[in-house]
């Protein structure tokens, strides 16, 4: 029986026109979010440009300084020197956990308990004073061995050093943690499929699990970089080059702090805003095989 | 040109013709192994000569998939031996002793036997050829040219040829099992394991795997399969093994182990698994 002209036998309706409009409600709060958040970001622009306290000729003047670009490049440079070591421990540390060896746990244990619960700031002076506690480096046996090889502690720990040291072993405590999730969110029959393959151990995890841990990695991973390179800004502590100290040094003798800090802030919103761009594209590269609607049937 | 009397596995065909030979080519002896607190298989005895296909059935939990994963040493025996083509699995011979091998020694003994899981396990990050040619290039050590040509040889017979660029994620459960036994024979193993193969499935997808898998059993290849189907059994199996509680209960000539029962235990578990047509058939 065919009672309703538009619709055919098969139940299906023919006239699209005569299928009632879903309209969406006015939405009177967007509205008032728009005007606040408005006058709130004028108020912001306004004062910018209008607050003689912001000098902004002595921001334009400082922000190609030649010290300050030695700041950046060494804030970059400890940067990527600091995530590369903190991802090698990380990997390594979270294989320990995660290898079911009791002894390999119980360092990894130990390595994220200490690393972890110590602060950055103690652990980077206690590395730059390290000589106080051994005046000399020795390579040898310990409890009173030979030595085979001996520098003094002052020689061997500069500054950049002792940065190195402090951010990278906390680093590689937190990427540990990162990376162990992301090898636990691999399922269990990959690592399985791979071997029933013939696949030695090492091309199970470099090939088959970490690229799919990847996916979970990524993401905190690229948070930690953009902290860290800020975090950075701690070893002016111990008198290194970077960014922060970089302007700390330039305004200890002109006294223009605020646009100083203004400086270094640019500098840091600029080269955060590099990373996000970078962290977009090695996430989309990582999540290959799951692009597009997830449709599979059984 | 090769020929196309055997649809699957060309190459092994001349080699292994369907007719099967009397040398075991898997012996289990004894074995015994517990999981935790669980004594999963206690002195399982097993056998399947060159060309052979045994189907091992029972009710779930009853040790089948670790029998299984010990004859490819992705899990190791507590006790007992197992051969495959007359070499010991898992372990060596020492002074007396039978010690373990290490993990890249047990990786090459695993290269020559295929696994195909309930589960599929694709690699889902690589496409289809990837996953395929990825084990011949790097433990066998083919050029990209001649794995790539198997590959496609294989994608060929298991129907899946326009699926090479695709990834894992974008097939029906059904396709994704066909390439992981294509993955599987890639690598010209001389053992195939499955692992309850289509229990993964939909109804209507399981038949287009149960045909590859018949395909292959013409080839004379050498299989082992857990399966729940038990009119694919009659099938495809020659011998028929049934496993309750670690142990196998019952073991001969499909057609008598799956017609004509002698254990209870195997009455009810076939009574369970069949359709009632399907029985009344028998
Ligand atoms: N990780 C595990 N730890 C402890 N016991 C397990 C584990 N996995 C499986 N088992 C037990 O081992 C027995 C055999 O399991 P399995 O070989 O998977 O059986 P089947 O494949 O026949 O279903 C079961 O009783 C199961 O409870
Ligand atoms: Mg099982």
């Amino acid at each position: 029986m065919n009672a309703h002209p538009a619709m055919d036998t098969t139940g299906t309706s023919r006239d699209m026109s005569k299928a009632p409009e879903i309209i969406h409600p006015p939405r009177l709060g967007r509205w008032i979010g728009v005007i606040l958040v408005g006058t709130v970001m004028a108020w912001i622009v306004y004062q910018a440009l209008t607050n003689p306290g912001f000098q902004w000729d002595v921001v334009g003047r400082y922000l190609l300084d030649v010290g300050v670009l030695k700041g950046v490049a060494m804030t970059l440079q400890l940067t990527a020197i600091v995530m590369i070591v903190g991802l090698l421990i990380g990997i390594v540390v979270a294989v320990m956990r995660m290898s079911g060896d009791p002894l390999l746990i119980f360092c990894a244990h130990a390595f994220v308990w200490f690393f972890r619960g110590t602060p950055v700031l103690v652990q980077l002076v206690f590395w730059y004073n390290l000589a106080a506690l051994f005046p000399a480096i020795e390579i040898g046996i310990p409890f009173g061995g030979p030595k085979f090889f001996e520098i003094p502690a002052t020689v061997a720990i500069s500054s950049f050093t002792a940065a190195l040291l402090g951010l990278g072993l906390n680093e590689g405590a937190y990427m540990a943690e990162i990376i162990r999730a992301g090898l636990m969110s691999v399922d269990n029959g990959q690592s399985e499929a791979s071997k029933a393959l013939g696949h030695k151990p090492w091309h199970t995890f470099w090939v088959v699990v970490l690229p799919q841990a990847m996916k979970a990695i990524v993401p905190p991973t690229g948070n930690q970089v953009i902290g860290m390179l800020k975090y950075t800004s701690i070893a002016s502590v111990v008198a290194l080059y970077e960014l922060m100290h970089s302007v700390e040094l330039i305004y200890s003798r002109n006294f223009e702090i605020v646009p100083l800090l203004i400086v270094a802030a640019l500098w840091y919103l600029f080269l955060v805003s590099i990373l996000s761009v970078i962290q977009y594209f090695i996430e989309k590269h990582y999540s290959k095989g799951w692009q597009g609607q997830d449709d599979r049937g059984a | 040109m090769r020929h196309e009397q055997h649809p699957l596995n060309a190459d092994r065909a001349s080699i292994m013709t369907a007719a099967k030979t009397d040398e075991p080519l898997v012996r289990c002896e004894n074995i015994w192994k517990t999981r935790g607190q669980n004594l999963v298989l206690k002195g399982v005895n097993l056998q399947a000569r060159k060309g052979e296909v045994v189907c091992l059935l029972g009710p779930s939990g009853a040790g089948k998939s670790t029998l299984l994963r010990c004859i490819n040493a992705i899990e190791l025996a507590d006790r007992g031996l197992v051969h495959v083509d007359g070499v010991p699995i898992g372990c060596a011979l020492r002074n007396g002793s039978h010690v373990r091998l290490s993990e890249s020694q047990l990786s090459r003994q695993r290269a020559d036997i295929g696994m195909v899981f309930q589960n599929f396990n694709l690699f889902p990050h690589m496409s289809v050829l990837s996953n395929i040619i990825d084990a011949p290039m790097r433990i066998r050590r083919e050029t990209r040219a001649v794995a790539t040509n198997r590959a496609y040889e294989l994608l060929r017979k298991v129907g899946l040829l326009d699926k090479a660029g695709a990834y894992p994620r974008h097939l029906s459960g059904g396709q994704q099992q066909r390439i992981a036994i294509a993955r599987a024979l890639a690598m010209q193993p001389k053992l195939m394991l499955f692992d309850e193969p289509t229990s993964a499935l939909d109804p209507h997808l399981t038949d287009e795997v149960l045909d590859v898998i018949k395909e292959l059993a013409a080839t004379g290849m050498t299989m082992i399969i857990v399966t729940h189907e038990i009119q694919f059994a009659r099938d495809v199996a020659d011998t028929a093994a049934v496993m309750s509680d670690g142990a196998i209960i019952e073991i001969g000539p499909a057609r008598d182990v799956l017609s004509r029962p002698t254990d209870p235990r195997t009455r009810t578990f076939l009574a369970r698994s069949l359709p009632d047509h399907q029985q009344q058939a028998v």
